[in-house]
């Protein structure tokens, strides 16, 4: 499939001197990576902190779930399972899913759209490290959380932290606050590197780059920048407050001053919904570029998709309250919040239709990358599906707070995101390391995890209708839940084997694996023009721009994209 | 095959990256509205829900004259950028130097109404809804000017020391476009806190 074609120039490399090319100090190659302010080597560094706080988040998952295993199981206190789920959420959503999806905006954005560096590469490192000290603080409460006279314990709040729970009367010690700072200091982190995405995309584009000839890559990054912007201050303001009500007396959230425990739901809400998009759009922009690519067809409906990603973006801010329809809102309310999360579902069907568009009557190569995608396609629709369900306030009343919940939303994390995710690294591994990901053991991945996934998450939802609650530590045999939550912890064993076959992959094809070349995909988008891994200076010859295929037109002089666009 | 690619002149590489300043403010703007509309919003919604005194109808006068000091600032900043533009440092030393007297003028108003708060009206951030949310709104904005005053006064040293030159007037526009931000968002302050709740 990789056809060797010669139409790509080569560029011959730049003489390296004979002191730099020798094996240096790990000392130095350390300091290096830490002062560096490449968006190549940012973009590396953010998705390994990710992987690493994933494979943290996902080890505290498997202990919950071999706790649920079986009935009145006593693996762990409840007062340490608070503490997993706690931690377990707060770590995949803030430190292990936004610093992959920064990751990947980071290396290929100023790659996709011809530019050199990031627009702010030294606010882009500052944001690198402040959310990843946000994690660490947020890990450090399991050593200091009751200060450091004692033994410490982690967050155990939730990882929505509902008040009253996190008042100073109910939440004693500091380990509600290093979640708080944690998520203040990462957030800070996150609009700097919303800011920089966003200015990057609108200034730094290369020559007949326009903003209609953009990668699909490149504008769903930049919804979410946008998205990260407007809605993670919400979240920094409520930390703001709550840091307010615990140090300083205040009563923001104290019902017995006036205050309001429901505004605080209202307060993370805002920022909470609009965070899926700022995750999940990401995701849909390494789909759009993977299918078209491995489908052999330009994407299907470019214009219909921008318009899509960004009414995603707007309807995303408007749909919050569908996460508090059981705390009895008016019927206003509950009718507004309905209509909206019904109305997103429209735009995100019309992206769902123009993937399968791509695909239809193409030459499709099943590579791992592609399969993936195909995976991603079938489960994201069931997870729309559920969340559709859930979407009616008369179903949530009923659901609500279940394993239906939780079910629907790992549908659209792990089923959606994170397969997206892999297949983006399937993609994308050649660029970065110049070498071919294994595709024999990449099928092995492939199968074990979407195995696994399938038995985790196809049966979590019955227990959810069965009327089993999320966050209880234990549950009382002959409910009829037993055999469920068996079948769904034994998913997750095929599940961690499927993330040690992709670990295993990522590292022997970094030592051993093919080699790649520029464009072992025959790829259309600007990265695919210089070399793998790319140098410092990304180009050392840009292309000017003149459709959204650039490197198609290079390779099909006689029959360019331009002419038809 | 290799002609078909067109190379860029190289000073097209990036044709819109002298608006980075600019473009990258008015995101920053943006997500600091963010942040200010949730304490506008709960400011708002807990308005006459303290269940204990004093109100604001009580403790608050109006602060005229701190007010019409922040928003005459906003306009020497603009003379200064103006004459900076232009190459005129000394003019611009001077509104520059007006500007940031302005604005540690509108912050020790600030002192003062707090001072008289505190130790008349006995108001602090715990003793009601309303002293949480006021002095929570007011000193966030109060922060931000005072973090705007310290880029003032960097600037303004900067001057004095003879290094602020005409071809920087781009970068202290930037900067402008932030103190006019911290401006606007006391129209919404001052309207909100000291005119519809009160």
């Amino acid at each position: 499939m990789a056809e060797a074609r010669p139409i790509v120039p080569a560029f011959p490399p730049v003489a390296v001197p004979a002191e730099v090319a020798g094996r240096r100090p790990f000392v130095q190659v350390l300091h290096d990576w830490i002062v560096t302010v490449d968006h190549k080597r940012l973009g590396i560094m953010y998705f390994s902190y990710g992987i690493v706080m994933l494979v943290i988040g996902g080890v505290e998952a498997s202990i919950m779930r071999a706790q649920l295993a079986v009935a009145n199981n006593h693996l762990v206190s409840p007062e340490t399972f608070n503490r997993l789920f706690t931690m377990h959420g707060t770590t995949m959503i803030f430190f292990a899913a936004m610093p992959i999806v920064f990751g990947f905006a980071n290396y290929f954005v100023p790659l996709m759209v011809g530019a050199r560096d990031m627009a702010f590469p030294r606010l882009n490192a500052w944001g690198f490290w402040m959310t990843a000290c946000g994690g660490i603080l947020l890990y450090f409460s399991f050593v200091g959380g009751f200060g450091l006279y004692g033994a410490g314990s982690a967050p155990d709040v939730g990882w929505f932290a509902y008040a009253p729970l996190t008042s100073p009367a109910f939440s004693v010690g500091h380990s509600t606050d290093y979640w708080i700072i944690g998520l203040l200091v990462s957030g800070f982190g996150s609009i700097a590197t919303g800011l920089n995405i966003m200015t990057t995309l609108l200034c730094m584009r290369g020559p007949g780059m326009t903003l209609g000839r953009m990668p699909l890559f490149a504008w769903m990054n930049g919804v979410t920048a946008f998205l990260v912007l407007v809605a993670i201050g919400p979240l920094t303001a409520a930390q703001i407050m709550l840091l307010i009500d615990r140090y300083l007396g205040g009563h923001f959230f104290d019902t017995q001053a006036g205050g309001s425990a429901v505004i605080w739901m209202h307060f993370f809400w805002i920022f909470g919904h609009p965070e899926v998009y700022i995750l999940v759009l990401p995701a849909f922009a390494i789909v759009s570029e993977v299918i078209p690519v491995f489908s052999r067809k330009p994407i299907f409906g470019y214009n219909i998709m921008v318009a899509a990603t960004i009414a995603i973006g707007f309807i995303s801010l408007s749909v919050w309250a569908h996460h508090m329809f059981t705390i009895g809102m008016t019927s206003y309310a509950n009718a507004f919040f309905v209509a909206s999360t019904a109305a997103i579902a429209v735009p995100t069907g019309i992206k769902i239709f123009n993937w399968l568009g791509t695909m239809w009557g193409g030459k499709i190569r099943y590579s791992v990358a592609m399969m993936f995608c195909i995976a991603f396609l079938c489960q994201f629709l069931i997870a729309g599906l559920t969340g559709i369900m859930l979407a009616a306030a008369p179903f949530d009343w009923q659901l609500g707070n279940s394993y239906f919940v939780v079910a629907h939303f790992h549908y659209v994390i792990l089923g959606g995101i994170v397969m997206a995710v892999f297949s983006g690294v399937y993609y994308w591994y050649p660029k970065v390391t110049g070498k071919l990901l294994s595709e024999s053991i990449g099928k092995w991945h492939f199968w074990l995890f979407v195995i696994g996934f399938h038995l985790t998450f196809d049966f979590m939802h019955i227990p959810g209708l069965l009327g089993m609650p999320r966050r209880i530590y234990t549950y009382e045999a002959a409910r009829g839940w037993e055999m469920w939550n068996l079948i769904v912890s034994i998913g997750v064993v095929f599940q961690i084997l499927g993330v040690l076959a992709w670990v295993y992959n990522v590292l022997r094809s970094h030592f051993k694996g093919e080699i790649a070349g520029n464009d072992p995909w025959d790829a259309w988008t600007l990265e695919w023009t210089t070399t793998s891994p790319p140098p410092d200076y990304n180009f050392a010859h840009l292309p000017v721009v003149r459709s959204r295929r650039p490197l198609w037109d290079i390779k099909h002089p006689e029959d360019p994209d331009w002419k038809y666009e | 095959m290799a002609s078909a690619t067109i190379a860029a002149p190289h000073h097209d590489l990036a044709p819109l990256a002298h608006l980075r300043g600019k473009i990258g403010m008015w995101c920053l703007i943006v997500a600091e509205s963010a942040i200010f509309s949730i304490f506008v919003v709960a400011y708002l919604y807990y308005a006459g829900k303290s269940i204990s005194g004093p109100t604001p109808a009580q403790v608050l006068d109006v602060p005229y004259f701190a007010s019409i000091c922040l928003f005459s600032s906003s306009a020497t900043i603009v003379l200064a950028e103006k004459a900076l533009h232009i190459g005129n440092i000394k003019r611009f030393a001077v509104c520059w130097f007006l500007t940031l007297a302005l604005g540690v003028i509108f912050l020790v108003e600030t002192g003062r109404e707090w001072y008289k708060l505190i130790y008349h009206d006995g108001l602090t951030i715990s003793t009601n809804l309303f002293g949480t949310t006021y002095y929570s709104l007011v000193g966030l904005h109060a922060f931000h000017v005072t973090v705007g005053a310290i880029g003032l006064t960097i600037v303004m040293l900067l001057t004095l020391f003879g290094a602020v030159k005409q071809e920087h007037s781009a970068r202290v526009s930037v900067f402008a476009m932030y103190w006019h931000f911290v401006d606007a968002v006391w129209v919404v302050v001052l309207s909100v806190v000291y005119f519809i709740t009160r």
